[in-house]
């Protein structure tokens, strides 16, 4: 190393961190990565903030109506729904292929007829609220109509026509934000957990190994019912701690070890020479130097996160039929796939693809930016 | 020269690691030399100066993704230019016509396989032994490097095996297919005086018998004297000066040969300071003029700050199911330390010295025994009571590599024990006490704003002494402070330790392996060996009559450098 010179200003050197973010900013496939993960987690804040996809739940297109660049559906099928919905009288007539087609028209001529004949008291003995419903659906319907449902939407509606854009969008917002803050409650756990049991070692240590055997023998699924089962309530919250509290595990092997590795380095002696506390040097001396390794492990447990909400959902012990996510999204795509209708099972998969490949090679960099002797 | 056949010729050599996209830092710059067959050559120079990086492009075991050896380079090993082998070609030569020796026999040898079968399968490799006879050849080579039992030993997994047994392990591994060029990296540094001496000797030995050529890597002029026929040094990748060991001992042409030779501490001399490199550079090449010598040695008026009887510290470990094995690390140690002097304490790996110092400052709770230090018994204060004494006797560790936390600054790592212990009315008044001590182990103001990783071993060993500093210790003790640092760093450091004590009237523990620079340093020698004091006595006296046989042997084992040998 070449003798300093000393300069007249005091400038402060760069730490590990500012290090990291050269070597990071070198690396490009993690800063394409960063930027895509940056641009979720933004669409997740403008989504949950209203900014966006605030009207995903708004049926804006017909009912499964295709992706704009697939063209609107010739076969007819997305034409029909719809018309069913929006009138009564007027079409179905012309539905030659209908098998009970007669049936129903021996049968309509006589409410009609009733009606024309009796006046609308009788009328409201059928159906008191005939009235109402017909004002309600000679508005609503109307309006839907008027508004046109469009035929095709960019990236496709789902059942209710809802746009899958936009559903991907709300979705995001539910699975982000589940990936980080269980990831976040993991990391915490695993890490004081962890910290505790390799620093003291003795009783602390057998006493967390115990836990952590207990925790690991059971089934991972069986063991995330049992806790749904006993949160008793569908919701983010319970997703959340379901996550977090059975997601610890391996974060807490890896800190427990580093801990061990660092108690008896020299700085740390060190730092009990000079009579820091064993807490002082737990968290401050210790910690600073793992912090890289939770940093890695808690977004490598993001991406896991994502994925088992998703399988969560999927499975149908996720969010409430009220909240879209994407493994909701998913979940309803089992459906429509029998029916041909790909479109929406590809957007929220491709969504959650791309935000996890870009996630995982993010982790990647850090690890490689943040340890460079890896390399 | 001209009389012997050249087996090795290094020509131009220059050797590049690519540091980054576009920085490249080159670690050997024009490096020219001969191996003569049937001698020793010794490649001297501290780290960094590219010895290691010069011996490993001669086998080719340079990492290839970072580094190149730049065209022009010639390597000229039996008519071959080595630089311009193919890797299957080079491969062949290694093992069977040059071969080589590292640092660490305990992470060279793989510990999941027998040495018989690591031997073995070196020796069915090459020569294309059957496994019969290759396992009667590698009894032979044992029994030649001189393991005791070498038919029972062959099925002994390394770690069964002493440091010192392994690296001979290496060594017979090495010699198995009678190489023309043995090429050893350190291979002593990580042993003990006496196995090195061992080491040393089976070398030298082995190079006579087998007429092959030793090129000998090492950071020690030391060492270098006793074997080499012709000596190189380098410096910073360049080779500063060459030739026969006699011209280069007895003659040195070059000021940083000069320099390397005079700031190692010797065993017939004491100056006051010891000189270090810059002053031969500064000076025009010349030697500084000498220092009067400084006397060392108790006279019995002494103040004693620290007095210590009977202490014993036992490790435990568990053995099958309700079994506990336990090992006295240290048995029934007494002694007293004066105030503003310095007690050397040296022994082997193993000896329990460190463990001595780490129960001290009760960084392990000692089994038994009292420390009385102002009257008071250490071992038996609370941990409250303790931390008012905590202060007052500091450490410094071997490895300032590792004693130093890589996330702190250097401002912070010398005002935490401040903050702790309540030193300094204010953070501005912290500010200015740690500028001021990093004035005083010679280190820049700016170095406050620092991290250590910006620091050579040197500089880094200086923060440590700073951060002591910021106590006032009464006690100080220095465990292998200098071991890890080079020859002339180490003077620099040792320099300054002087200069603290001579200002503070601090005591020193100073532990180490190292004789020479026990015997410069300490007024007082205690020697351990398996965790009991064998001798205590003045140095001087100690080293020029010692006593105990165990002593005696461990004075025999220092390498004596040029001048004594034969």
């Amino acid at each position: 190393m070449t003798t300093m010179t000393a300069s007249p200003h005091f400038v402060a050197s760069p730490g590990l961190w500012t290090l990291a973010w050269r070597r990071m900013r070198r690396d490009h496939v993690g800063m394409v990565s960063l930027l895509i993960v940056a641009a979720f987690i933004l669409m997740m804040i403008a989504s949950g903030s209203g900014f966006l996809a605030r009207d995903w739940s708004k049926e804006v297109g017909a009912n499964y109506a295709p992706p704009t660049f697939v063209g609107a559906d010739a076969s007819g099928q997305s034409v029909i729904i719809p018309a069913t919905e929006a009138g009564e009288g007027d079409v179905v007539e012309s539905n030659v292929s209908d098998p009970i087609a007669s049936e129903l028209a021996e049968l309509r001529p006589k409410p009609k007829g009733a009606v024309a004949g009796a006046g609308p008291s009788e009328g409201a003995v059928v159906d008191p609220l005939a009235d109402i419903m017909a004002e309600i659906k000679g508005k609503g319907g109307t309006e839907a109509v008027k508004e046109q449902r469009a035929a095709t939407l960019p990236f496709g509606a789902d059942k209710w026509g809802r746009d899958v854009l936009q559903k991907v969008i709300k979705g995001s917002e539910t699975s982000i934000f589940v990936g980080l803050a269980a990831a976040l409650v993991a990391t915490l756990l695993g890490t004081v957990f962890g910290a505790f049991s390799g620093y003291y070692g003795k009783w602390v240590d057998d006493f967390f190994n115990w836990f952590y055997s207990v925790f690991t023998s059971i089934p991972y699924l069986l063991l995330i019912l049992a806790i749904a089962a006993v949160l008793q309530q569908k919701g983010l919250t319970t997703i959340i701690l379901i996550l977090g509290l059975t997601g610890w595990t391996g974060i807490y092997r890896l800190i427990r070890a580093e801990y061990l590795k660092h108690k008896s380095r020299e700085y740390v002696q060190a730092a009990d020479a000079i009579g820091a506390s064993g807490n002082r040097r737990m968290f401050v001396h210790i910690l600073p130097n793992v912090s890289h390794v939770i940093l890695v492990q808690m977004s490598l447990h993001v991406v896991q996160f994502i994925k088992a909400e998703v399988i969560l959902s999927f499975l149908g012990f996720g969010v409430p039929v009220d909240v879209v996510s994407w493994g909701s999204m998913l979940n309803e795509a089992q459906n429509e796939l029998i029916l041909g209708k790909w479109w929406q099972l590809v957007v929220a998969g491709t969504a959650m693809a791309v935000l996890v490949t870009a996630f995982s090679m993010l982790t990647d960099s850090l690890r490689d930016a943040l340890d460079p002797k890896l390399k | 020269m001209a009389d012997q056949d050249i087996l090795l010729a290094v020509r131009d050599l220059r050797v590049s690691f690519r540091l980054d996209r576009d920085l490249a830092f080159e670690a050997v710059k024009g490096v020219s030399f001969d191996v003569p067959a049937n001698s020793t050559v010794a490649l001297v120079g501290e780290s960094g100066s590219g010895k290691s990086v010069t011996s490993l492009s001669i086998l080719g075991l340079l990492p290839p993704e970072n580094s190149r050896i730049l065209p022009g380079s010639k390597i000229l090993f039996g008519g071959h230019n080595l630089v311009e082998l193919s890797a299957s070609e080079k491969r062949r030569l290694r093992g069977a016509e040059i071969s080589m020796i590292f640092q660490e026999p305990m992470s060279s040898l793989n510990p999941v396989l027998t040495v018989g079968y690591q031997l073995g399968e070196v020796l069915q490799l090459h020569l294309n032994l059957s496994p019969k006879q290759a396992r009667t050849r590698a009894i032979e080579l044992l029994r030649e490097v001189g393991i005791p039992e070498p038919d029972r030993k062959i099925d002994a997994y390394p770690f069964q095996m002493s440091g010192g047994q392994q690296q001979r392990v290496m060594i017979a591994m090495a010699i198995a297919c009678e190489p023309k060029l043995l090429i050893a990296d350190e291979p002593t540094t990580a042993l003990d005086v006496t196995i090195q001496r061992q080491i040393l000797e089976l070398i030298g030995e082995l190079q006579k018998r087998h007429r092959m050529s030793v090129l000998f890597i090492t950071h020690d002029l030391a060492v270098v004297g006793e074997i080499a026929d012709r000596v190189v040094v380098m410096k910073d990748g360049i080779i500063r000066e060459q030739g026969l060991a006699k011209d280069v001992f007895e003659r040195p042409q070059d000021a940083y040969t000069k320099a390397l030779l005079l700031c190692r501490p010797q065993l017939d001399r004491r100056p006051a300071r010891l000189p270090v490199i810059d002053d031969f550079m500064s000076n025009g090449g010349k030697a500084p003029p000498a220092l009067a010598e400084r006397t060392r040695g108790l006279t019995g008026k002494e103040e004693f700050v620290l007095e210590v009887k009977g202490l014993c510290k036992d490790f435990h470990s568990r053995e099958g199911l309700f079994g506990k094995r336990t090992f006295h690390a240290v048995k029934d140690v007494s002694f007293r330390l004066a105030r503003g002097k310095t007690l050397g304490l040296v022994g082997e790996s193993g000896s329990g010295k460190t463990t001595v110092g780490l129960t001290l400052m009760r960084l392990h709770e000692a089994s038994s025994g009292e420390v009385l230090f102002d009257g008071k018994d250490l071992l038996a204060l609370s941990p409250s009571e303790m931390m008012a004494y905590k202060r007052r006797i500091q450490i410094i560790f071997q490895n300032p590599y590792a004693s130093l936390n890589p996330r702190f600054t250097v401002g912070a790592v010398l005002m935490e024990p401040m903050i702790i212990h309540s030193i300094g009315a204010s953070e501005e008044e912290r500010q200015k006490m740690a500028m001021d001590l990093l004035k005083r182990v010679g280190l820049p103001e700016v170095s406050f704003y620092k991290y250590p990783h910006e620091f050579s071993g040197g500089q880094r060993q200086r923060i440590a002494i700073a951060r002591c500093l910021t106590m006032k210790p009464d006690v100080l003790i220095c465990d292998e402070s200098v071991s890890a640092l080079d020859v002339s760093v180490q003077a620099q450091v040792l320099n300054l330790l002087q200069d603290l004590q001579d200002e503070f009237r601090m005591s020193y523990i100073f532990i180490s392996h190292d004789l020479a620079v026990v015997k410069y340093i300490s007024d007082q020698v205690m020697v351990m060996n398996e965790g009991v004091i064998v001798e205590i006595a003045n140095s001087d006296d100690i080293y020029r009559a010692p006593k105990h046989p165990y002593t005696q042997k461990l004075l025999a084992s220092i390498p004596k450098g040029w001048h004594h040998a034969p």
